[in-house]
């Protein structure tokens, strides 16, 4: 199935999650990244359970805490 | 009152601007702009908007300038080494336009004066370094109804954000909480590319002057990254505002302000 991730549409698996994208992307320190899935938040505790369908548009939202 | 002479030649590529024009500077000379941190991204948004004739400008930072801040601060020069950060600002931008008036605040911003500090303003500028602080900015902000534009920068990374009351999501719709301490690193533990702070610094002074003056679309309800390595720029949609937001949500259960402990930074 095709998903788009951060912009760019990518194939993968039926009944990927998105805790298993988060891994598939290597994306760091997952545990504090927001993730919104069709501009919807994904709160936390869904994002191990949440299953991925076809279309769907994922972004990762990450914390950036420098500037000075 | 109309503008001098002296003004009509100074803000003159502004003023052939349709979109700013004679009334528009006019907004920006009568207008007040809080930044919070003189550092990195402090040091481009100050001298844009003094350049710009931004009024009023309060700038609050509690350091003093140190020879490593001198690869990204522009604000600052060699000979300001050991100056406080707001007094070696306040004296770049007296040369850069006289006639901007500038509050210069030696302190650390905290829950206890940052209502305060920021009342007396039109608009806030995050330029802070830390969690702590980006996450009292936007409780702060949201509590007294003030906007402000968000911006965070990272090695060869960066992203600004703008919240304006009512309109789309606050900073904690889409962060929560603050990172556990080490947990997400910070620019003196990761470092940065000292021309980030030119860049995303100056999307902020942008996205500063087109509040003020009513121009264009703002990043209300989105999130724009940069990524230096790529040169890739993305406008993010962000989600709408939560509606169980513990700030800004219709039955906010964050009532008083947080000094979250200070501890994103302990690579000094």
């Amino acid at each position: 199935m095709k998903i788009t991730v951060s912009g760019q549409s990518k194939e993968y698996r039926e009944g990927t999650t998105i805790k298993e994208l988060l891994e598939l992307e290597k994306v760091e320190a997952p545990l504090y990244v927001t993730v919104s899935l069709n501009e919807k938040f994904v709160p936390n505790a869904k994002v191990a359970s949440t299953l991925l369908k076809e279309g769907d548009k994922v972004e990762f939202i990450y914390f950036m805490g420098g500037g000075r | 009152m109309g503008l001098t002479n002296e003004q009509l030649e100074r803000y003159s590529r502004h003023l052939i601007l349709k979109e700013i024009g004679v009334s528009g500077q006019k907004k920006l000379l009568a207008s007040k702009v809080l930044l919070i941190g003189a550092g990195g991204l402090g040091a481009p948004v100050a001298m844009y908007l003094a350049a710009a004739g931004v009024g009023k400008i309060g700038i609050v930072d509690d350091d003093v300038v140190d020879l490593s801040n001198l690869q990204r601060q522009i604000i600052h020069g060699t000979p300001d080494i050991g100056k406080p950060k707001v007094t070696s600002a306040k004296e770049t931008l007296h040369d850069l336009n006289p006639e901007v008036e500038v509050e210069a605040l030696q302190e650390k911003v905290n829950a206890s004066n940052i209502l305060s500090l920021i009342q007396n303003y039109d608009f806030i500028v995050d330029g802070t370094d830390n969690f702590p602080a980006k996450f009292l900015i936007n409780d702060a902000c949201v509590m007294a109804k003030k906007p402000f534009v968000h911006a965070g920068i990272i090695r060869f990374k960066g992203q600004i954000m703008t919240y304006v009351p009512g309109l789309g999501p606050c900073y904690r719709c889409v962060f929560r909480d603050p990172p556990p301490p080490e947990a997400v690193p910070t620019c003196r533990q990761a470092g940065v590319l000292g021309a980030m702070g030119g860049i995303i610094g100056s999307m902020e002074a942008l996205e500063t002057i087109k509040y003020l003056t009513g121009t264009g679309e703002l990043l209300v309800g989105y999130l724009l990254t940069f990524d230096a390595l790529t040169m890739e720029w993305r406008k993010i949609k962000l989600p709408p505002a939560r509606k169980d937001c513990a700030v800004c949500g219709s039955h906010p259960t964050l009532t008083t302000l947080i000094d979250y402990e200070e501890k994103a930074c302990a690579l000094q």
